[in-house]
C-alpha cells in the first residue's frame, strides 16, 4: 500500500510482528514500520472484533494500539522501532500481564 | 414569546431531563430551557454509579428514596427503550466498599448498624464480608484490605448514555428542548409562570428549577432558598482491559467497553473545573492500595467536575408556597435518583400534594437554628 521515498540516511532496522522478521528504517515509529512492511491490520477492537490499522500516526486517534516487548496498549505511532523489538498484533482488549496479575493475587 | 406549554424544566441534565421525560409520560407538554454546553454539566462529568448502601444515614427518607429509585431504574431502563431511548448499560449485581484496616472496616459495620436502627427504610441487607470472602469475590484486591460492606443493590449505568437517552425518549414524546437557553429570570405571569432566557421567553403552567447550581440563584426568584454549592471530584479512566474487576466498587468501577473508570474524591474548588495534580495523584495512590494491579495500567484521560451539594447531602425537593406550580428539584445523585425523578417525582409535580410526600427533604430542615 505505501512505497518509501529514497533517504540514504537511515539505516536498516530489524525487529519482528508476530514472530516475523521484518525491516524497518531507524527513525521509523512502530506504526509507520508496520505499514512500511505491509502489515494491513495491526489490532482488533475490543468491541466488534473488526481489524484496524494506523490512522492518524500523530498519538491523537489510537488506532494503533499494539503489543510493544510485552507491553499491550502502546501507541505505535509514538515509539521508535528499535532493533530486536517484539511487536505483536494486540487481540481486542488485552488482560493483565501476568506478572501484575500474580502480585495482586497473593 | 418564543412558546407555551404546561411545564418549564430550567435545566437539560440529568435531573431536568429525567424530570421532563417522566411529565411528557404522563401526558404533559413540556419545554426544557437548558443553557448549553458551557454549563457546568455534573450530568457529563459524574461516575455512573446507581448506589444504594450507605446513602441516608441520618435521613432514612432519603435511604428509602435510593432505595426506590433502585427498585425502579431495569423498568425505567426499559421505558426508555421503547420511547426511542437507547441501552444504558445497567448493571445492578452488587457492590463493594473495601476496607483499609481496622478502623475503616469498623466504621462501615457501625454506619450498617446505625441505619438498621432508623425506621422505614425497608429491609436493609447490606452487610460485612472479611477479607477472605472479599477475595474470593475479588481475587486481585491488595493486602490491606481488610473486608468489606457489600450491599447486592449496588450497580452503575453509563451515564453519558443515560443522558443521551432520556433526551432521546424526551423528545419522542415531544419534549422541547432549547439549548443556548440560559434563564436569566422567572415570573409569575398569570396563572403560570414566565422565563426570560437568552433564547427568548418562554410560558408554562408550571415551571420546575432543575438548575444544578444554578438553582441557588434561580429559586429565590420563586421565593425558595436552596442553599446548594460546588464540590469538585476527579475521574480517571484507565484504558481498556479484559475483565478484571468481578464486582464494582464504590470507587472504581470497569465498564462494559473494558476501561476502568475510579475516583470518589471531594474538594472544595469553588466554580474551579479545572484538574489538580496534585489531587490525580492522591486518588491513583489510594485505589492503588485496594487494587494493586492498576499500579502499572495507563490512565488515558482524566476530568473534574462539580457536585452540587447541600450542607447535608441530602436531596432538596419543595414546591414553592409562595408562588404554587415553581418547583425546585437539587440533589447531587442525577444518576441514582434518575429512575424515581422520572417515575415518581415528576407525576407528584402534576398530581398535586408535593410537599407533603416530599416533606423530609424540605429546605426549611436547614433553618432550624442550632441550639433550638
Amino acid at each position: 500500500m505505501f512505497r518509501r521515498l529514497p533517504d540514504p540516511r537511515a539505516r536498516a532496522v530489524h525487529f519482528t510482528f508476530d514472530g516475523e522478521a521484518l525491516t524497518a528504517n531507524s527513525g521509523d515509529s512502530v506504526a509507520a514500520a508496520l505499514l512500511g512492511a505491509g502489515i494491513e491490520h495491526s489490532r482488533t477492537t475490543p468491541k466488534s472484533g473488526t481489524a484496524r490499522a494506523p490512522y492518524c500516526m500523530m498519538g491523537v486517534c489510537f488506532e494503533c494500539l499494539i503489543e510493544i516487548d510485552g507491553v499491550a496498549n502502546r501507541q505505535g505511532c509514538l515509539v521508535e522501532v528499535r532493533d530486536g523489538m517484539a511487536v505483536r498484533r494486540q487481540q481486542g482488549a488485552p488482560g493483565l500481564p501476568e506478572d501484575l496479575a500474580d502480585e495482586g493475587g497473593q | 414569546m418564543a412558546g407555551s406549554s404546561d411545564v418549564i424544566v430550567v435545566g437539560g441534565g440529568l435531573v431536568g431531563s429525567a424530570v421532563a421525560y417522566g411529565l411528557a409520560r404522563e401526558g404533559a407538554t413540556v419545554t426544557i430551557l437548558d443553557e448549553g454546553d458551557v454549563a457546568f454539566r455534573a450530568s457529563r462529568g459524574n461516575f455512573g454509579l446507581v448506589w444504594v448502601q450507605g446513602k441516608g444515614d441520618g435521613m432514612p427518607d432519603y435511604a428509602s428514596w435510593t432505595r426506590r429509585s433502585k427498585d425502579l431504574y431495569q423498568g425505567f431502563a426499559d421505558g426508555m427503550l421503547e420511547h426511542n431511548g437507547r441501552d444504558i448499560e445497567l448493571k445492578q449485581e452488587g457492590g463493594l466498599e473495601l476496607c483499609l484496616g481496622e478502623d475503616a472496616y469498623r466504621e462501615n459495620e457501625d454506619e450498617i448498624r446505625r441505619m438498621h436502627n432508623q425506621p422505614g427504610v425497608g429491609e436493609n441487607d447490606r452487610r460485612m464480608i472479611d477479607a477472605d470472602e472479599v477475595r474470593k469475590i475479588m481475587p486481585l484486591v491488595g493486602p490491606e484490605v481488610t473486608g468489606a460492606s457489600f450491599s447486592p443493590h449496588d450497580g452503575h449505568v453509563n451515564p453519558l448514555y443515560l443522558l443521551h437517552s432520556l433526551h432521546a425518549a424526551a423528545r419522542q414524546l415531544g419534549v422541547r428542548y432549547v439549548s443556548g437557553a440560559k434563564t436569566l429570570s422567572i415570573a409569575r405571569d398569570g396563572d403560570g409562570f414566565r422565563a426570560e432566557t437568552e433564547a427568548g421567553e418562554f410560558r408554562a403552567g408550571k415551571l420546575v428549577i432543575a438548575a444544578g447550581i444554578a438553582n441557588k440563584w434561580l429559586a429565590p426568584m420563586v421565593g425558595l432558598d436552596i442553599p446548594v454549592n460546588p464540590n469538585r471530584g476527579h475521574i480517571l479512566i484507565t484504558e481498556r482491559m479484559q475483565p478484571v474487576m468481578p464486582m464494582l466498587l464504590v470507587n472504581a468501577r470497569q465498564t462494559a467497553d473494558g476501561t476502568i473508570n475510579f475516583g470518589n474524591s471531594h474538594e472544595d474548588a469553588g466554580y474551579d473545573t479545572s484538574i489538580n495534580p496534585a489531587k490525580l495523584g492522591e486518588i491513583a495512590r489510594n485505589v492503588v492500595r485496594y487494587f494493586p494491579i492498576l499500579k502499572n495500567v495507563r490512565v488515558v484521560r482524566t476530568w473534574s467536575a462539580l457536585r452540587v451539594m447541600a450542607p447535608d447531602g441530602f436531596p432538596i425537593y419543595r414546591e414553592s408556597e409562595t408562588a404554587p406550580g415553581a418547583f425546585s428539584i437539587s440533589c447531587h445523585s442525577g444518576v441514582t435518583l434518575a429512575a424515581a425523578h422520572a417515575l415518581d417525582l415528576a407525576p407528584t409535580i402534576l398530581n398535586g400534594g408535593f410537599n407533603d410526600r416530599f416533606a423530609a427533604f424540605s429546605p426549611e430542615r436547614f433553618n432550624v437554628s442550632p441550639a433550638a
